[in-house]
């Protein structure tokens, strides 16, 4: 059974990617696909296996990024530990 | 390490290797499926590539379905073809474009004689190209000597993290060999665009590239549609890939640092080495045939949620490291990277893993999709019929 829990490109990134399913409350240790440790954080709500994770809190409108790259925009504020996905984030492409 | 693989594969007329033995029909269009397949069912390991097209198509629509008909059966795995149309003219174009490689092929048309005489007729030929290709033996091949493919499909967050940087480290290894590789997937490069052009070998094939790049954008956005649900996909959405860029900085890892050589027409053969890309859809079934038009002679498949895709006459491994796809889906799973995710496989374990599985199947192990008879064959169209 790994010890962490997600898995992040860049230490930098605002979000990790769970690599089990994390359940409401739990901690997490988070590390770079380098094996890197970046710290832990708390689930703030159920998020299933390969889905997002917020590393900080992230407001409405801004950049959300992943391989240190942007990969669209919060449609809403993003508490860190809660779930990043299509719910609260938008592409900036195509629209 | 790469070169302690021992290879063997099939060295056609025109020097392109193989690691197939087939016997093709090619059916120039719709209405002869029927008999191309009367000819696969009569005569042992000869394979119909039946099609929905091939009617009252005319220009860049027309020629591209040509090129991908004439290219499949140039295609190194193909060690003869029959070709069957309803009318000579169209058959014999067809014919001709394949004869040039210096591999037996015939044509046969319909009009004026019937399925069942024209079955009859290219069922004799195709007996005579079945016992033929049946003598030709494996020799020795170079990693080198191949063309390959690769694309994902029903993709998720596994695959930017694991399967697809083990895939750009096999493709840095086997061109290093001086092989040839395809990708393409021009809608899902959307967000990592300049990444790619980043990895141009010139700056002609940079700005070749973001031409492409751009007239896909133009295509789309003068839809008016949107792709969401689409690009991504429901199935990349239950995956956890939320946008399209998203989707892009994980597609584009499968490059990894190979410099692009060229950018090819949907189903245009590479003039030379190395990385190349081709402007397809990112439909799976569209671009392995594409793919295969162009000559690839196995394709690399990374998949997240389970894309079960295989194609008739070229092999198609699966890659995988997502652990509930690996398990639920394990029949159609070549090469399980899910270690990857928990750290305990690194990158270069993980790509030697790949390249044991392709040295295995060049050599003859059938891929999962291969044994599971997914044979999709599916061409691209432009455009409606006249």
């Amino acid at each position: 059974m790994a010890k962490h829990g997600a898995l992040m490109h860049e230490a930098d990134d605002d979000v990790a990617v769970a690599i089990l399913n994390l359940s409401e409350g739990v901690e997490v240790k988070v590390m770079t696909i380098d094996g890197g440790e970046v710290g832990a954080v708390e689930a703030v709500e159920d998020i299933p296996l390969g889905h997002k994770i917020s590393m900080r809190d992230v407001a409405e409108g801004e950049e959300v990024l992943k391989y240190g790259r942007p990969i669209g925009r919060a449609t809403r504020a993003i508490p860190k530990g809660a779930h990043v996905h299509a719910h609260n984030i938008k592409s900036a492409r195509w629209a | 390490m790469a070169d302690d693989l021992r290879l063997t594969g099939y060295r056609r007329e025109d020097g392109r290797v193989g690691v197939r033995n087939y016997v093709a029909v090619v059916p120039v269009d719709d209405i002869s499926n029927a008999a191309a397949e009367g000819v696969s069912y009569l005569i042992r390991d000869v394979v119909a590539l039946t099609h929905p097209y091939g009617r009252l198509q005319f220009g860049e629509d027309l020629e591209l379905t040509f090129d991908t008909l004439i290219g499949t059966g140039r295609n190194p795995n193909i060690a003869a073809a029959i070709v069957i149309g309803i009318e000579p003219n169209w058959t014999e174009q067809i014919v001709e474009g394949i004869a040039d490689t210096g591999k037996p092929v015939a044509g046969f048309s319909i009009e004026g004689e019937g399925d069942l005489k024209t079955i009859e007729k290219a069922s004799r030929k195709a007996l005579e190209f079945v016992q033929r290709a049946s003598e030709v033996q494996r020799e020795p091949i170079e990693l080198g000597e191949l063309v390959v493919s690769v694309k994902c499909g029903e993709s998720d967050t596994t695959l930017g993290l694991a399967s697809l940087p083990a895939v750009g480290l096999v493709l840095e290894r086997m061109i290093e060999s001086g092989a040839t590789a395809i990708f393409g997937e021009t809608s899902e490069i959307t967000g990592a665009e300049d990444l790619v052009a980043a990895q141009a070998a010139t700056p002609e094939v940079a700005e070749a590239f973001m031409r492409a790049f751009q007239a896909y954008q133009d295509f789309i956005v003068g839809t008016g549609a949107d792709l969401f649900g689409s690009q991504p996909t429901q199935g990349n959405i239950r995956g956890g890939l939320s946008t399209i860029e998203e989707k892009a900085l994980g597609n584009i890892q499968k490059m990894g640092r190979n410099k692009v050589q060229s950018v090819l027409k949907p189903a245009e053969a590479p003039r030379g080495p190395g990385l190349h890309f081709m402007d397809t859809s990112s439909a799976a079934a569209e671009m392995v045939t594409l793919c295969a038009a162009a000559g690839s002679a196995l394709h690399f498949f990374a998949t997240g949620q389970g894309n079960i895709i295989g194609h008739p006459i070229i092999p198609v491994i699966k890659i995988c490291a997502n652990p509930l796809t690996v398990e639920t889906m394990a029949e159609h799973i070549d090469v399980d990277l899910s270690e990857i995710l928990r750290l305990e496989m690194t990158m270069d374990q993980a790509a030697d893993k790949v390249m044991d599985m392709a040295a295995r199947t060049i050599n003859g192990r059938l891929t999962s999709a291969e044994a599971l008879r997914h044979n999709e064959f599916v061409l691209t169209k432009l455009y409606r019929s006249a």
